[in-house]
C-alpha cells in the first residue's frame, strides 16, 4: 500500500479523495473524544444487561436487575399511601366534629377534600365551587338540604333525588302550571306575592290576591313567610339566593313546570375517607353550618 | 528544558524558557510542567499572610457561633437551604431579600473593577483561591520532594521506590487538604459541630458525602493538576481585566529601559550592556510560565514573585531594585525617556477610580439604607378569583382571602389583623368558630409565615356595587411595628 499522502501546510494525512481541486484532511479525532465515544459505547452495552432494553417478539428484555418504571410508580403510590396512612386511618374512624378539631387532621382533610372536589364534584359546582343555574353556590349560607358537617356529609353519600340510592333526598315540586293545578293568572298572582317575600319590586294588587293562593299552595313546603324547609329540601323564598333565577318570568317558569336538580350518591364511587374529607372542604368554604 | 546551573560570579543563572511565550504558542499543545522556584522576598510575604488569613477564613467562619435566641440557629454565617434562610452575623434573610445578596456581588463585582483598574489583577495574583489554593499545594510539593531542580531532576527519573514514596506521600497530603477543603464548604449549610459529629459517624445526609467527594475532586485537580491551565483556559475574568487596564494601572512591568540590552554577568562586561544579567530567575519563580520580559501577557496574574527574585539579584550584584516592578504605563514612558517619575496620587485617584469606587460606595450605603429601614413584618393578601364574591341570603356579600402573615424575627409574636376603610365589613378566619369580629388576635411563630383564610362579610346595607379598596392591616401587639396591605372587596 502506498504511503498516504500528506498535506504540505498542516503535515496531516489527507483522505486521498479529491473534489475538483479540494483535498480533505484525515485529521484524527482528539483523544479525550474518542475515549468518551468507547466509554458510552461500554456505558450502553452494561445497562441494556442492566435494564430492560432489547425488543423480543411479544415483550423485552427485562435486565439483570429487574427494574420496570411501572413497578417503581406502583412502589411510590404505595409509599405515599403508606405516608397518608396515618391520617387515612384516622379520618376513617373519627366523627367529622373531631377531625376539624384536630389542626393537622383538618389540614390534611382539606387538601385532600380540594383536590377530590376538583377531581369529582366541579364538573357541576364548578372549580370554585360558585355553582351556576340549577347547580348550588356551596360557598354561601344558604342550603337546601342543610349546611352542617354531617348534613353535607349526608348529600354527597347518597345523593338528591337520585332513584339507584334508596336513601338519596327527594323532593318534587308539583307542576303547578303543567298540571292544571293552577290557572295562569294564579301563577302571575303567586309571583308576586313571591316576591314581595324578599322585598323585590313587585305588583301590590296582584301580590295581595296571591298571599291566598300561596297560603293553599306553597306554604306546606316553603312556610306561611317563605322560610322554606330543610327537611323536603324547600328553598327559602325570602332571601337573596335564587337557584332558578330571580325575575318573575324565572319564578313564573319554575312554578309552572319546576327544574329539580339530580346529584348522584358518591357512596357508590368514592372511599369513605374521600367522601369525608368532601364534606370537610365544603363546609370549609364559607357556608358551613 | 535544562537544569544545568552555571556559576557566574555571585548569582545563578537558570537556563529556562518560558512555558507559555507568544512566538511559541500553539491552539493545540499539551501542557508542558512548569516548576516554579521558592522565591523570597516582600510580595512572597505578603502573599503567605494573604494565604494565611484567606484559609483562615474559609476554614474557622462556620465555627463561629452567634446567639440569636432559642428560635433560630446559633451558627454566625449560616445558609439553611432546607428553611430557605440565611444568617450573616445580625443579619437574617429570607428569600424574598436575596436582593440583598445580588447587591453583595454586583459590590464585589464593582470593588473588583476598582482594584484591577488600581493594581491590575492584584485579585488573580495574592486573594483568588485557585492562586491560594496552587500556593499551599506548591508548599506540599516543595516540602515532599524539594525546589525546582530537585523536581525536575525527580519528574525526570526512573520510578524507584523513592520516587514512588515521594509521589504518594504528595499527592496523599494534597488528598487530604482537598478533602479538608470540600469538607469546610459544607459547613457553611448546616450546624457545623453537628454535622462535623456526623460526618465522622457516617450519618451526615448523602449530599453532604457527594459535596464534599465533588470539590475533593475539583480541589485536587485544580491545584494539583491543571493550575495555571485554569487561570489561562477556564477562567473569564482575564479576559475582561484589559478594559479595566489604563495607562495609570499599576502592572508588573520590567523596566526594559534599564535592562536591555541584557547580557550574562561577567569579569569584564560591557559596559553599554543594561542592568539584567539574564541570570532568568523572574522565569524560574513564575508559577505561570511566563517570562515577564516579553511584557504585558495573558497570562500574568501579577503574583510579583518575579520583583522578589529580581530584587535579590540585584541586591547581590549591587544594583538597585526595581528592574521588574509595579509600574504604571505613565511613569514607565516618562523613566523610559530619561525623566525621574514618581508615582503620584493622581495616577491612583482618577476618574476611573473615583467613579468605580463612588458606585461601590453608593451600592453598600444603599444596602445598609434598606437594610437598617426593613421590615420584620409583613403581610401578602390574595384576593380569592374564583368565586370572585358570594353571594349571601341576607343580601350581604362576602369575599375570600388568604392573607399570609410574615413573622421575620426569631421570636414568636402576636399580631392584631384588622380591616381598614371597609364600611359595615365583620371577618371570620377558617377553622375558627368565633363570632364575626372586626379585629381577631394571630399568633404567628418565631420566623414563620402563618396563612390564614380570611372571609370578610359585608353586610346588606352596605355593599356597593363594584370594586371597594381596603386595607388588611396588621400590628403587633407589643407595639413595636406594623404593615398593611391595599386589597379590594367586590360587589355583584
Amino acid at each position: 500500500m502506498a504511503e498516504p499522502e500528506r498535506d504540505q501546510v498542516s503535515g496531516t494525512e489527507t483522505t486521498g479523495h479529491e473534489w475538483d481541486g479540494i483535498k480533505e484532511l484525515n485529521t484524527p479525532l482528539p483523544r479525550w473524544w474518542l475515549w468518551t465515544f468507547y466509554a458510552t459505547i461500554v456505558w450502553a452495552l452494561i445497562y441494556t444487561i442492566l435494564y430492560p432494553a432489547w425488543p423480543l417478539v411479544s415483550s423485552a428484555t427485562s435486565g439483570v436487575l429487574g427494574y420496570s418504571s411501572r413497578a417503581e410508580v406502583a412502589a411510590n403510590i404505595a409509599a405515599a399511601k403508606a405516608a397518608q396512612s396515618q391520617y387515612l386511618d384516622q379520618i376513617a374512624v373519627l366523627p367529622l366534629e373531631d377531625i376539624r378539631a384536630d389542626q393537622s387532621l383538618f389540614e390534611f382533610a382539606l387538601a385532600g377534600g380540594r383536590s377530590a372536589f376538583a377531581v369529582n364534584c366541579s364538573p357541576c359546582h364548578g372549580s370554585g365551587a360558585q355553582g351556576g343555574r340549577g347547580f348550588p353556590n356551596l360557598n354561601d349560607d344558604d342550603w337546601l338540604w342543610g349546611g352542617s358537617l354531617d348534613g353535607i356529609d349526608m348529600s354527597i353519600r347518597h345523593g338528591i333525588r337520585y332513584a339507584a340510592d334508596e336513601d338519596a333526598r327527594i323532593s318534587e315540586m308539583p307542576a303547578f302550571g303543567r298540571d292544571g293545578l293552577l290557572e295562569p293568572a294564579q301563577i302571575a298572582d303567586v309571583v308576586q306575592f313571591v316576591l314581595s317575600l324578599s322585598g323585590k319590586d313587585h305588583e301590590a294588587d296582584s301580590a295581595i290576591r296571591g298571599v291566598q293562593i300561596f297560603t293553599d299552595n306553597c306554604a306546606d313546603c316553603h312556610g306561611a313567610t317563605g322560610d322554606g324547609d330543610r327537611n323536603q329540601g324547600a328553598p327559602a323564598l325570602n332571601d337573596a339566593i335564587w337557584l332558578y333565577g330571580d325575575s318573575a318570568e324565572a319564578i313564573a317558569a319554575q312554578v309552572t313546570n319546576p327544574n329539580h336538580g339530580v346529584m348522584p350518591a358518591w357512596a357508590r364511587r368514592l372511599d369513605d375517607t374521600v367522601i369525608k374529607q368532601l364534606a370537610l372542604y365544603v363546609h370549609s368554604l364559607g357556608g358551613g353550618e | 528544558m535544562n537544569t544545568v546551573m552555571r556559576d557566574v560570579d555571585a548569582v545563578d543563572r537558570v537556563d529556562v524558557e518560558p512555558v507559555s511565550k507568544e512566538a511559541t504558542r500553539e491552539l493545540y499543545k499539551a501542557r508542558v510542567k512548569i516548576f516554579p522556584m521558592r522565591s523570597s522576598g516582600t510580595f512572597r510575604a505578603l502573599k503567605w499572610w494573604v494565604m494565611a488569613v484567606t484559609l483562615a477564613i474559609y476554614y474557622l467562619t462556620p465555627w463561629i457561633r452567634w446567639d440569636r435566641g432559642p428560635f433560630a440557629p446559633d451558627q454566625a454565617v449560616l445558609v439553611d437551604l432546607a428553611h430557605r434562610r440565611f444568617y450573616f452575623f445580625f443579619v437574617e434573610i429570607w428569600p424574598q431579600e436575596f436582593y440583598y445578596v445580588a447587591g453583595l456581588l454586583i459590590m464585589a463585582g464593582v470593588g473588583l473593577f476598582l482594584v484591577t483598574s488600581v493594581l491590575g489583577r492584584a485579585w488573580c495574583g495574592y486573594t483568588c483561591p485557585q492562586t491560594v489554593w496552587v500556593d499551599l499545594f506548591l508548599v506540599v510539593e516543595r516540602f515532599v520532594e524539594g525546589d525546582r531542580n530537585a523536581r525536575i531532576m525527580l519528574d525526570r527519573a526512573r520510578w524507584t521506590l523513592e520516587k514512588i514514596a515521594k509521589r504518594v506521600v504528595k499527592h496523599a497530603a494534597w488528598l487530604v487538604i482537598a478533602v479538608a477543603t470540600g469538607g469546610a464548604w459544607i459547613f457553611y449549610f448546616a450546624d457545623a459541630p453537628w454535622l462535623a459529629q456526623a460526618l465522622v459517624t457516617g450519618e451526615a445526609p448523602f449530599i453532604a458525602y457527594s459535596t464534599i467527594a465533588v470539590l475533593t475532586g475539583t480541589t485536587y485537580l485544580f491545584a494539583g493538576f491543571m493550575r495555571e491551565q485554569v487561570c489561562i483556559y477556564m477562567c473569564p475574568w482575564p479576559r475582561i481585566q484589559s478594559a479595566m487596564f489604563d495607562e495609570n494601572t499599576l502592572i508588573v512591568t520590567y523596566n526594559d529601559w534599564r535592562g536591555e540590552p541584557r547580557g550574562y554577568l561577567a569579569k569584564q562586561r560591557d559596559p553599554s550592556l543594561g542592568d539584567c544579567i539574564a541570570c532568568n530567575m523572574c522565569v524560574a519563580v513564575c508559577p505561570q510560565g511566563i517570562d515577564i520580559r516579553d511584557g504585558q501577557q495573558l497570562e500574568c496574574i501579577s503574583c510579583a514573585l518575579c520583583i522578589d527574585a529580581c530584587n535579590g539579584v540585584m541586591d547581590r550584584i549591587g544594583k538597585p531594585r526595581g528592574l521588574i516592578s509595579y509600574t504604571t504605563l505613565t511613569d514607565f514612558k516618562e523613566r523610559a525617556a530619561g525623566k525621574v517619575a514618581k508615582l503620584s496620587w493622581r495616577e491612583v485617584v482618577r476618574l476611573r477610580t473615583i467613579v468605580y469606587a463612588s458606585v461601590w460606595a453608593l451600592a453598600g450605603l444603599a444596602m445598609l439604607a434598606v437594610l437598617a429601614d426593613r421590615d420584620r413584618l409583613e403581610v401578602n393578601v390574595l384576593h380569592d378569583r374564583n368565586p370572585l364574591y358570594v353571594q349571601l341570603s341576607d343580601g350581604g356579600v362576602r369575599n375570600g382571602y388568604t392573607v399570609k402573615i410574615l413573622n421575620m424575627v426569631p421570636q414568636p409574636r402576636s399580631f392584631e389583623l384588622s380591616l381598614e376603610d371597609l364600611e359595615g365589613a365583620t371577618f371570620t378566619v377558617a377553622g375558627s368558630d368565633a363570632p364575626p369580629a372586626e379585629s381577631v388576635r394571630v399568633d404567628v411563630g418565631a420566623d414563620r409565615v402563618r396563612s390564614l383564610r380570611v372571609y370578610v362579610t359585608v353586610g346588606p346595607a352596605y355593599v356597593r356595587a363594584g370594586r371597594t379598596e381596603f386595607e388588611f392591616e396588621v400590628e403587633d401587639v407589643a407595639g413595636e411595628e406594623d404593615a398593611d396591605y391595599l386589597a379590594a372587596f367586590h360587589a355583584p
